[in-house]
């Protein structure tokens, strides 16, 4: 499917018609069992339902308002299942496409005698090893032991570009179910049939084993609390009644009894998780539980790699710098020698500077003129021993070194050069050749653009943001400026920022961080929020509890945005919803006891028409509004970087006031209608 | 409404603003155990006392211990009291020779003074020995007191302490409450009330010959005894159990305007000073004030309705002169005294309500409904405007969490309270809590209601009034506060073991959950303060959870109020008498 | 069970120090300093005590001042039973007992409206105070009955009114005892 397909319009008519079956479905009690707050909806609505049924044998007077009141319960709950059903049914249609992907595919295991056997993939278990050739579909997660393959996988990332693949490194893990384009790879695979990342995919896409959220969970008790409340209030209003001679029908109690309970958040709190969810998906991020998207809206501190995520992920060679007695194309021809056979997009951009700057045409060098010395470790120099010549680069000390190996100390000027340029950002390059110290590579951070902006926008909410860097503390401290970082984390090792995560969380604070290697596994499995990139290794993915499939590192940021988004969406229901219930009061209680006491009319602030009119709009009102916020619901609270003082301000007087208000415009307007319509 | 009366309640609300942060910050050194100017005196009597009772006080304890201490302590005390009161009439100081009291009795007093309710179903002035008085009631006053200071303490301490086990030491934090904060303001507090009139002494109660005989009747018993000490603690620690059944109305207990003045302070001081201490102990000195804000305009709408209705006098009343003028205070003035008018009678109507006290200078049944139905209000809200000593912080905070986690996540976070995260256990124990109320309330009004035989039977007054009665009755034992639309006669077997059980159930079932939250946050890690951290420190704050407490009031309690007070007032105004 | 232990211990330390000591040491000092205000502040005429100033008395005889109806023991002002009414604002019983001590009073006054706390009961049901305007509706039929000018009674009236604390606190009431016996001591009735 193209990223087109996945955003789906909310009232796309196939997922509408799935859900308007699902609606009924979902009528089973045991399926309530899960949501109280409906489930006393639809106990109540059964009750209404026996009693009319009563009423219609024995010919009682009232057939009308009661039948009426009967059906709106009815749509009550079905509306919040609806809403519930309209969720899933967004996940339910990504997952079908997801299944496609999915299709049966024989895989080719070898055997320890080096023949290969076919087997069908489900058969296959952790540990085997595979063979897949040009054309045919990897049978299932694993990780390449042999070969380099470019690999399509827009079965599940949706991106149609290729991507390559190949063993040893951070890029060896291929997904099954995605397709080998070019040559043969061996795979071993690494996990068991059910439990693959696709099968993981369609079960979160579908949320079929939704587990409900600590958050969730938390709020459900309180809705439960609230609606033991109202049943309280409710039941023990009917010896009230009667004391003052006014009982009530059971109908006009359920209909009070169904306003008050929080039924708009009730109805939609499961669809809200859904959609969260979803909104996730949609980003080409795929949550491992709904735990990890709260705690992203709870993130204190974003640890983001310097490279790739602030900065694009290639420095540029921007300048050479001669040292004193040095030309410059002397110095632009060395470093171009020196990083001809340098792969890396730092040593083609070296090349690139020289061409464009000096003129100098990239070489073909033959192999027995020149002999490379690679990057290692140890010497942390590389660079070329070419007719005589024997030219290094490398960070300063190891130049530094290098030179001294001759017993001339480097000059002065070559460290100041290196630190003025260490101060602005850059990386100093220092190439020396046969032990003399020739000048200084400049290559440059370009920081990613509108990086500033998000992190002012992150700081706004709080969020503080640490850019995490294996450079020295000067460059780092320089890109931490241009960039707007909140702190950085300089010659960060691994194990530093273990310790950097460790020290965060033990201040209460949580922690997000997004990682691909081998080495960030654990960092990513101790952060609350590790998000793994698709591209990373097995290990990372397992460790993190989300993997973004676009392996895009930015987009922590939007991750940490609909965390929020979430959490605000149910926390503005839920307040909307209590906020409901004044009006309803006021609607409803002169309703009940006019007839006894005419005085109570002086409660009935809306004007409305008769008693029935009164409690069936108050009951029509409570019904529909659960389909009028289902598209709040699904997408969310509109999320803006705020201060949390004046989003609070902001969302108490939409969603407080606003739901104190909305209720009386809406429940005096069905009023109107119902009557004009003659229902009652 | 008067100037005059007015400037009362604004002289009377800055002592209470004055007091706060003194007393508060006195109350944190106490409870953190640091030195204060009255150890030299106090803190031999407290290493006695515990050396007496074997008590380690540096031992700490988790939340199930510390409610495992409370409990056993107001088991063992309330026992005790009930047995003073079976077998007073053979016991000393017992000048008036009164006879022991009868057991449903003797449980619903034991109950209603260990719980700190106080609600009296007898007349005290011939029933109570002077013995039980002061050794029995006037104790409970001291130790249900000092009971609830320590919880507020312990309640507090979950809130500032991060991973930690423990709440503290329950009977030091109970020592404490009663040597450092309650003892010495009574024995001042007492003697400033005898100099304006209050009796105390042992004697008999005296015989006055009338001056002008009426037919049969030639004399006056004048009931006496040890009344100030009694007084004191029972304003200072919001107990309200009166040493005579006109309780704070009665002449020899709030003789003047100025011991008026006095007692409504005592019952606002300790409370008040209490956010003070919240914001002290948890470092958040803002939040203490925000809360203490909440209360106050809680205060200020209950009393502007109160006075408001009040002096507006009743309109079915003909033929009397119920306006206001130089030489009268007007309005409704059946059930109040002269020397206090309505502007104090309001005033402290309402404050015993807001605070959990339950001492009366005027009837409550007797005032208009909508004057009625503020301090009914005010206890359905469970006593958190300021409340009962430490029960009304508890109390409040409990909303805190909640208004935290209805609002909190609007922010966009899990909620979080002063650092806290607010989760399932938390709402949980928050919900338990706020249950207790208006399960007991409802329940057990609504038996009543519908019940001729021992409900309905026993009201002294018909039609919506006499629901008020019943309403008002549950919710003054379940809100712990004892004051009461005293028409009813509840000195039954079903209303005594009702509103003993609900009186228990008001007190420790709320506790518990309450604990049980203290300790689970104090084993919670603490989120240092950012630009998203929900704001607990402003007035927006203060507004929320104003709107939370009245919502959530009004919601629970609307519908039976609609059918009490509320018709009432719109019959009272159509001239309908029951 | 250690914490039951203590428990029991804490109860009779604490009843000890708080149900006894606390007591009567509070009552050892206000016996010293506050003798007359500790014991009830009571008038003591020929040996036999009449009253206490801070008690309300009953008063029927039209030579007195009356007090305001009291709901204190079956005949009011019982200080041995002290209680309001408790009477609702729309109980019939109060309304109908009003309007018949509204009528009566009338009767004597004519024409004027009756101050509210003459017809109600006090909290206490020993308000030793009426309100000045109560007092001076009065004055007309005690004058009338003493055979005293107005003027002298208004006098009386005016000596024997407690005016607010410091100029603010509470309302000025007049002491209904007092003036009664300030009224028998000037001009006594004949019996």
């Amino acid at each position: 499917m193209s990223k087109a397909e996945k955003k789906l319009a909310i009232w796309n008519a196939q997922i509408v018609t799935r859900a308007l079956v699902d609606s009924f479905k979902k009528l089973n009690p045991i399926t309530m069992m899960k949501n109280p707050v409906m489930l006393v909806v639809e106990v109540g609505s059964v009750m209404t339902t026996i009693l009319l049924i009563r009423d219609m044998a024995t010919g009682a007077a009232g057939i009308g308002f009661a039948l009426q009141i009967t059906l709106w319960l009815w749509f009550t709950v079905l509306f919040a299942n609806f809403a519930e059903a309209m969720a899933e049914g967004r996940g339910k249609a990504q997952a079908d496409n997801l299944r496609k992907a999915k299709t049966e595919t024989i895989a080719r295991r070898l055997l320890p005698n080096g023949t290969t056997e076919e087997v069908p993939a489900p058969k296959l278990r952790r540990d085997d090893v595979v063979v897949v050739s040009a054309g045919e579909f990897i049978p299932g997660d694993g990780e390449i032991i042999e070969g380099v393959a470019s690999v399509d996988e827009s079965a599940i990332t949706g991106e149609s570009a290729p991507v390559i693949r190949e063993a040893g490194g951070d890029r060896s893990a291929v997904t099954g179910g995605t397709r080998v384009l070019s040559d043969q790879i061996k795979i071993r695979i690494t996990s068991n049939p059910g439990e693959t990342f696709i099968d993981r995919m369609i079960t979160l896409v579908e949320g079929a084993e939704r587990q409900k959220t600590p958050n969730e969970i938390a709020l459900n008790i309180l809705l439960a609390g609230l609606t033991i409340v109202f049943l309280l209030a409710v039941v023990t209003l009917q010896p009230f009644a009667i004391y003052s001679s006014a009982p009530q029908t059971i109908f006009v109690l359920v209909s009070l009894l169904v306003c008050l309970i929080p039924t708009t958040i009730g109805g939609l709190l499961s669809a809200i998780g859904i959609a969260g969810m979803d909104r996730l998906i949609q980003h080409n991020v795929l949550a491992m539980s709904g735990r990890a998207v709260e705690a992203a809206g709870d993130v204190n501190t974003l640890l983001l790699d310097k490279t790739g995520t602030i900065t694009l992920g290639n420095r540029q060679a921007a300048e050479f710098i001669p040292l004193h007695g040095v030309d410059q194309s002397e110095l632009a021809d060395a470093a171009q020698l020196s990083s001809l056979a340098d792969e890396t997009p730092e040593g083609r951009s070296i090349v690139v500077l020289a061409k464009e700057k000096y003129g100098l045409r990239g070489r073909e060098l033959a192999a027995h003129e020149a002999h490379f010395i690679p990057f290692t470790a140890q010497t942390r120099m590389s660079g070329i021993n070419y007719n005589g010549r024997e030219i290094r680069k490398g960070a300063v000390d190891a130049i530094e070194r290098y030179v001294s190996t001759n017993g001339t100390p480097a000059p002065k000027e070559m460290r100041e050069v290196v630190e003025r340029i260490a101060k602005s950002g850059g990386t100093p390059l220092v190439v020396a050749e046969n032990h003399r110290p020739l000048g200084i590579i400049y290559l440059k951070d370009i920081v990613k653009g509108g990086m500033k902006e998000r992190f002012d926008q992150l700081r706004a909410m709080g969020i503080r943001t640490v850019m995490i860097t294996g450079d020295n503390p000067l460059t780092a401290a320089a890109i931490a400026r241009e960039a707007g970082v909140d702190d950085f984390l300089a010659e960060a090792k691994p194990e530093d920022k273990m310790a950097l995560i460790k020290r965060e969380q033990a201040e209460g604070k949580l922690v997000a961080m997004t990682g691909d290697g081998t080495n960030d596994a654990p960092a990513l499995a101790q952060a609350d929020v590790g998000v793994a990139m698709n591209t990373g290794t097995q290990a990372a993915k397992e460790a993190g509890n989300m993997v973004d499939l676009d392996s895009n590192p930015t987009k922590l940021i939007e991750v940490v945005e609909i965390g929020k988004q979430l959490l605000m969406t149910r926390g503005a229901l839920t307040t909307f919803s209590i906020a409901n219930d004044v009006a309803k009061y006021f609607a409803i209680i002169p309703a009940m006891f006019s007839a006894a006491f005419p005085v109570l009319n002086a409660l009935n602030i809306m004007g409305l028409a008769t008693p029935q009119s009164a409690i069936l709009s108050a009951v029509i009102f409570n019904a529909l509004i659960i389909i009028a916020l289902i598209p709040l619901a699904l997408t969310g609270v509109k999320y803006r970087p705020l201060s949390a003082a004046s989003l609070l301000r902001r969302n108490l007087l939409v969603y407080g006031l606003g739901g104190v208000i909305v209720p009386f415009i809406g429940i005096k307007l069905i009023d109107v209608v119902i009557v004009a319509l003659g229902l009652a | 409404m008067t100037l005059n009366g007015w400037l009362q309640i604004l002289v009377f609300f800055a002592l209470i603003l004055a007091v706060t942060k003194p007393l508060g910050a006195f109350m944190a050194r106490v409870f953190n155990r640091e030195r204060t100017w009255l150890d030299p005196i106090l803190r031999p009597v407290e290493r006695l006392m515990y050396r007496l009772t074997g008590v380690d006080e540096t031992r700490e304890m988790r939340w199930t211990e510390y409610a495992l201490a409370m409990l056993l302590f107001s088991v063992v005390s309330m026992v005790v009291l009930y047995l003073l009161q079976r077998v007073q009439t053979w016991l000393p100081f017992n000048p008036q020779k009164l006879a022991n009291i009868e057991p449903s009795s003797a449980f619903n007093t034991a109950a209603s003074f260990t719980t700190n309710t106080n609600w009296q179903s007898y007349v005290p002035e011939v029933t109570m020995s002077y013995l039980t008085q002061m050794a029995g009631l006037a104790y409970q006053n001291f130790v249900s007191a000092a009971v609830g200071i320590a919880l507020a303490i312990a309640f507090i301490r979950g809130i500032a302490r991060r991973e930690r086990d423990t709440l503290g030491n329950f009977w030091v934090d109970m020592t404490r409450a009663t040597l450092w904060v309650l003892l010495p303001f009574c024995l001042v507090g007492a003697l400033l009330l005898v100099s304006q009139g209050v009796v105390q002494n042992f004697k008999p109660y005296d015989t006055a010959k009338l001056v002008d005989p009426q037919g049969q009747v030639t004399e006056q018993v004048i009931a006496q005894g040890p009344v100030a000490s009694q007084e004191a603690i029972k304003m200072w620690g919001t107990n309200g159990g009166g040493f005579f059944n006109a309780n704070s109305s009665h002449p020899f207990e709030n003789p003047t305007p100025l011991s008026n003045l006095l007692e409504m302070f005592a019952i606002f001081a300790i409370s008040a000073g209490l956010t003070y201490t919240l914001g002290k102990m948890t470092g958040a000195q803002k939040h203490g004030w925000a809360v203490f804000a909440a209360m106050a305009l809680l205060f200020w709408i209950g009393i502007a309705t109160a006075y408001w209705a009040e002096a507006k006098g009743n309109p079915i009343l003909t033929g009397v002169d119920q306006v206001a003028s130089a030489t009268q205070s007007g309005g409704n003035m059946e059930g109040k005294e002269v020397r206090f008018g309505i502007a104090n009678s309001a005033l402290f109507a309402t404050i015993t309500t807001n605070a959990s006290c339950g001492a009366v200078n005027s009837m409550h049944d007797s005032f208009t409904p909508l004057g009625g139905l503020v301090p009914l209000a005010n206890i359905m809200l469970s006593e958190v405007i300021f409340g009962g000593v430490g029960a009304g912080l508890y109390g409040i905070l409990i909303y805190v969490v909640l208004a935290v986690f209805i609002a909190g996540l609007m922010v966009g976070r899990t909620p979080e309270y002063l650092g806290k995260k607010i989760e399932a256990y938390d709402v949980k124990m928050a919900m338990l809590n706020l249950l207790i109320f208006p399960l007991t309330i409802l329940v057990f009004a609504a038996i009543s209601s519908v019940s001729p035989d021992f409900g309905t039977s026993q009201l002294n007054n018909a039609g919506p009034h006499g629901l008020s009665e019943i309403l008002y009755a549950f919710s003054s034992g379940t809100g712990n506060n004892g004051s009461a639309f005293a028409g009813i006669s509840a000195n039954t077997y079903w209303y005594n073991t009702t509103i003993g059980i609900a009186m228990l159930f008001g007190r420790f079932l709320m506790i518990i959950p309450m604990l049980a939250l203290a300790g689970n946050l104090g084993r919670k890690k603490t989120v240092p303060p950012s630009l998203g951290t929900f704001p607990v420190t402003t007035p927006l704050f203060t507004t929320l959870l104003v709107s939370v407490i009245i919502i959530v009031g009004a919601l629970t309690f609307f519908p039976a109020l609609s059918l009490g007070p509320i018709v009432e007032h719109l019959l009272m105004q159509a001239r309908q008498t029951f | 069970m250690k914490n039951l232990v203590t428990a029991i211990l804490m109860t009779i330390v604490t009843t000890v120090l708080l149900g006894l000591v606390y007591p009567l040491v509070v009552t050892g000092i206000a016996q010293v300093i506050f003798p007359e205000k500790a014991n009830g502040q009571l008038i003591v005429k020929d040996g036999q005590v009449i009253g206490s100033q801070l008690i309300g008395q009953p008063f029927s005889s039209p030579g007195y001042f009356r007090s305001r109806p009291s709901a204190a023991g079956a005949a009011g002002y019982d200080a041995g039973a002290s209680s309001g009414s408790n009477l609702g604002p729309t109980n019939k019983k109060l309304i109908d007992r009003v309007k018949a001590d509204v009528e009566k009073l009338q009767a004597e006054n004519p024409g004027k409206p009756i101050p509210i706390d003459l017809v109600t009961t006090s909290a206490s049901g020993l308000d030793p105070h009426i309100s000045p305007a109560a007092a001076e509706f009065q004055v007309p039929r005690v004058a009338k009955e003493r055979g005293m000018s107005e003027a002298e009674v208004r006098q009386l009236v005016q000596a024997h009114m407690q005016g607010r604390q410091f100029g603010f606190l509470g309302e000025t009431g007049v002491n209904v005892l007092e003036l009664n016996l300030a009224l028998d001591a000037r001009s006594p009735m004949k019996k």
